[in-house]
Order: C-alpha cells, then structure tokens, then sequence
C-alpha cells in the first residue's frame, strides 16, 4: 500500500492536519480553560465549533458519497463514518465525557495546543497515551480469556 | 428581562473565533475527505502509534499498521497549525492553568474512552454528526453529558482552575 501511493498523499493529509490545527487554535480549543467554560455552562460558543465544522464535513460527504467518483489520491470510494452500535460506545464515550470534563482536553486540541507553546499539556497527551494502552492491554487479554472459555466449551 | 442579552450572556466572547474555528477545522478534514476518501479522527492515532512501541496484536491489526504512517503526518500537522496560529495572532507562548493532576487523571480517562468508543470529538463530533450516524450522535451526546456533569461537580468541589 505505502509503496503506491500518490505522490500527493502526504502533502494533502499535511495540509489538512495543518488547517485542523489553524482551526482549534482560532476557536481557543487548545485552551482547556476555554472548554471548561464551555461546559461549566458559561461559554456556549464551541457549539459553534461544532456546528460548523461538522456541517461543512456533513456537506462534503453528503455530497461526494452520492457520486461514483473516486478519491483522486487513493481510488477509494466516497463513504459516511458509520460505526457499529454498541455497549462500548455508551461506556466509552462516558469515560471519555469523565476525562474531558475533568482535563478540558481532547485528543486533536492536545495536539494543536503543543503547537501554541503550551508545555504542560504533554502531561495529558502521555495520559491518553497510556489510556489507550491500558484498554487495549485489557481487551487483549479479555479477547484471549473469551477464546481460552471457547476452546475448553468445545473440548 | 431582555432575550437577547440573556442569550448575549452565554457568548461572554462572542460567536466569531469559534465559527471561523470551526469552518477551518471542517475544512481541514474535508481537504482530506476530498482528496483521498479518507475520514480522519485525531484519537486512532494514539492507538496506531503504539504499534511501534508494542507488539499488542490489537494495536497491530493491519487498517491500524497501514496507517499509522500518515496518522503520524496528520497529528504532526495539526502541531504545526496550533503553531501558525500562535505566530500569526498570540503573544508569545500561551501556557494553562489547568493543574496537572487534572490533565494527567483526565488525559487517561480520555484515552481509554476515545478508544473504548470508537471516536472523539473529531471523529464522532465533526465527521460522525457531518454523517448523520446515530452511533456518533448517542456517543456525542453521552461524551457532553457526562463532561458537563463532571466539570460542574469539579467546579463546585472548589477546584479551579
């Protein structure tokens, strides 16, 4: 896969990871103070930050995934993001409601708040590094004891 | 009372930095959605660049393998576009006040529920809701709840900032 990919490939996931990044620090998302006062209730304005951005996404796919064309850079097709439903996406979008509210940080704002020069929030960032380590350890082993009951069940 | 000072009292800054913030962040992963039918959420990265470092197979299932490449270039250039921001309009470096104790117990907890649930506020939040999905819209609204509780309990517990 890597070996054929377009030329273009990297330059154009730089571009848009750079004016991501423009974007979160224009709406103060780096700032967790600013996100804290979003949810203290007494700063409703990243609901703007939200609407918009997922509108102009919304647009973008609403449009393209109605056509037959194919992504210049890949050949893939045009799709929505569509995840299956399930008790992990109530569970996990709990903890992570309970981290965010607790740090005023999300994964890509941490990422653009490096970029302003604010140190600390590498503390968060290896946080949630460690925190995807640990659910992925946990569900490791969860999958291996699951396939462990199975095995015995047929013997 | 007046509606629309009350209103106006929920905006203290105004609307304007977080709807222009908001385009450039749909437009960031639009360029990206256009270009290569890839819709980009900023957690898996966490999850791709352990593979690296670990030899977990979850972490090293092959849509993460074939990945973690350019999701190292994404996050690389959301850095650079905090940067840019911070040169063109902000004084300096801008530090929080945030204590440690709250980024590090909260980023954890950000890091198992993003991956737990299948997304962020990207990923759900952006590119989910932009495509109408109803998995992202319960986690969305779970995600909000669950934080605007937490952050008021924090707040009334006395801790601040």
């Amino acid at each position: 896969m890597s070996e054929a990919r377009h030329p273009l490939f990297m330059p154009v996931i730089f571009v848009g990871g750079v004016v991501f990044g423009l974007g979160l620090g224009v709406s103060h998302m780096t700032h967790p103070e600013v996100v804290l006062d979003f949810l203290q209730i007494q700063d409703l304005g990243l609901l703007f930050v939200m609407g918009a951005g997922s509108l102009v996404m919304g647009g973008a796919i609403a449009i393209m995934s109605r056509t037959t064309r194919l992504a210049p850079l890949t050949s893939d097709v045009y799709g929505r993001r569509v995840k299956s439903l399930d008790r992990n996406v109530v569970v996990g979008g709990s903890v992570f409601g309970v981290g965010w509210g607790l740090s005023g940080i999300c994964p890509g704002a941490a990422y653009a708040s490096v970029g302003i020069g604010n140190y600390p929030i590498l503390i968060a960032i290896a946080g949630m590094f460690l925190g995807a380590y640990v659910q992925g350890y946990w569900r490791e082993l969860r999958s291996e004891r699951a396939v462990g009951v199975a095995s015995a069940d047929e013997g | 009372m007046d509606p629309v000072a009350f209103i106006a009292g929920f905006f203290p800054n105004g609307i304007g930095r977080y709807l222009v913030g908001g385009l450039l962040i749909g437009v960031g992963v639009a360029t990206i959605y256009l270009g290569t039918g890839i819709i980009a959420g900023a957690s898996t990265f966490l999850e791709t660049t352990l593979s690296y470092a670990s030899g977990l197979s979850r972490f090293n299932r092959a849509k993460y393998v074939t990945s973690r490449d350019w999701r190292i270039v994404f996050t690389v250039g959301i850095v650079v576009g905090g940067a840019v921001y911070a040169v063109a309009f902000q004084d300096g470096i801008w530090v929080t006040q945030v204590q440690p104790w709250r980024l590090a117990v909260g980023g954890v907890l950000v890091g198992i529920g993003t991956r737990l649930g299948k997304g962020c506020t990207s990923g759900h939040g952006v590119c989910g809701v932009g495509s109408i999905s109803n998995t992202s819209l319960i986690n969305v609204v779970t995600f909000v709840g669950f934080a605007v509780g937490t952050a008021l309990l924090v707040q009334a517990a006395g801790v601040s900032p």
